[in-house]
């Protein structure tokens, strides 16, 4: 590496430094923008204690699934989860602790996280279980609650193309939340597709500026679909 | 004859106005996209970060970066706009989106819904569904009237934890639709058939029934 090219060619390199109790945003919806590699490679470390904030927690055998099959994750900060019995299993058996969160609210706590603020009020999940424990303050005659921003010791996340300085550029809706987690991590990989010269994207068509960007390192994808809908033709 | 599930989606559909930007939740709301009526056009909010949801994909079309907010694999219709999910949840929490339909596990007269978790089962998350809730600008919610056991869903105050407050301004069960206002249900049309003793009986919350009551009508 030098100047502000962030390529790495392993995925040891593109994980190197992540240790045990570390926190991981990572981007992604169901398995749609998931960095399949670099979860891969969190595998093969073995790497415990692990706190994950993702809206979801993946398949049994694919995904962010697969950290639980050797009990890596201690903690995750997810929307939805269960779509895994292994998941289920260690949740019933006191082995992992979930906090769910609302949506939006994960998706601003990321967002807030990365843009230095450390709160934020919403609305969302007032009068609800996810309310307990926390600030309450009116504004304009209507109750919000109080949410802290997240941020990680690394993100990770899923783009279409990078270029070398690491501007990112994501496809369709595998976009979903790997923009604002890219953000969260004190230290970002950013697992892609393709890998282009910087020039050749169009800077106005950035959607995460390579600042946010530590490593680049070219995946190749299974892209696995969690649900096949289809009309005739 | 109560309504099915389909003839839910129906009724509902006929709440949708022209240039709507419309958020579906899954299940029985997924069905309301079929019912748009004649001269209306709405676009589809998904809240994984498309608005503007087209149909399913042919087998050719079929492309694992475009699904949608229930993980099923769509295309985007014409004119769509893609966005990140802190973008998609500011269009909600913003109250742009001007109407959710959603399904639920109860609702009260003060408009609380309980929609996501069942103590002592297992809990798989909220989703997107509290953001809708405290964001939108109407909410309707879809759901059986009863439980398969006759228990009343439209209660004086939910039994569940709840997914948001003050909220829900519509109901439309497979019995009748109801509008929530002033801390109570008020009821403004039956399904065919359904005298309006049956719907009294299976409401458990307030219920104000003002003059004869319309039956729904099918086109």
């Amino acid at each position: 590496m030098s100047g502000f090219d962030k390529v790495v060619t392993s995925y040891a390199d593109a994980m190197a430094g992540l240790k045990d109790g570390d926190t991981i945003i990572a981007g992604g919806f169901g398995l749609c923008g998931i960095p399949e590699g670099l979860i891969a490679e969190i595998k093969r470390m073995g790497t415990t204690d692990l706190t994950l904030v993702s809206n979801n927690c993946g398949v049994d055998d694919f995904g962010l699934g697969v950290l639980l099959q050797d009990k890596q994750i201690k903690k995750i900060i997810a929307s939805y989860v269960g779509e895994n019995a292994l998941f289920e299993k260690q949740l019933l058996d006191g082995e992992l602790e979930v906090e769910l969160t609302p949506q939006g609210t994960l998706a601003e706590k990321m967002r807030a996280g990365g843009a230095g603020i450390p709160a934020f009020y919403t609305a969302t999940g007032y009068g609800t279980p996810v309310a307990e424990g926390k600030e309450v303050k009116e504004f304009d005659g209507r109750p919000y609650i109080l949410e802290e921003s997240v941020t990680g010791e690394f993100a990770i996340v899923k783009a279409w193309k990078a270029d070398r300085y690491g501007n990112l550029v994501f496809r369709h809706t595998a976009m979903n939340f790997n923009p604002m987690a890219a953000t969260a991590g004190k230290i970002t990989v950013a697992e892609v597709e393709e890998i282009v010269e910087p020039g050749e994207l169009e800077p106005s068509q950035i959607h995460t500026p390579g600042i946010y960007v530590n490593r680049v390192i070219k995946g190749n994808f299974e892209k696995r679909i969690e649900r096949v809908t289809t009309r005739k033709a | 004859m109560s309504l099915n599930r389909e003839q839910i989606a129906q009724r509902v559909a006929k709440e949708l106005a022209d240039g709507y930007y419309v958020n579906l939740g899954i299940g029985i709301p997924t069905l309301v996209a079929n019912y748009v009526p004649e001269g209306i056009e709405v676009m589809l909010q998904s809240e994984n970060g498309l608005l503007g949801m087209g149909p399913y994909p042919t087998e050719d079309e079929l492309d694992a970066d475009m699904i949608n907010a229930g993980k099923e694999t769509v295309t985007a219709a014409k004119g769509a706009a893609i966005f990140n999910s802190a973008d998609s949840f500011a269009m909600i929490r913003g109250g742009h989106v001007d109407l959710t339909v959603l399904g639920a596990f109860e609702v009260d007269q003060h408009g609380n819904i309980a929609s996501w978790m069942i103590p002592k089962k297992l809990i798989k998350g909220m989703g997107g569904a509290m953001d809708l809730v405290a964001g939108a600008k109407n909410i309707i919610v879809t759901m059986t009237h009863a439980s398969k056991h006759g228990d009343s869903k439209l209660l004086e105050e939910c039994s569940l934890p709840l997914t948001g407050v003050n909220c829900v301004k519509k109901i439309v069960t497979d019995l009748a639709v109801l509008e929530v206002k002033d801390g109570a249900f008020h009821l403004l049309e039956r399904a065919p058939g359904v005298s309006v003793d049956e719907i009294i009986s299976k409401t458990a919350g307030k219920l104000i029934v003002e003059g004869d009551v319309p039956e729904m009508s099918f086109d």
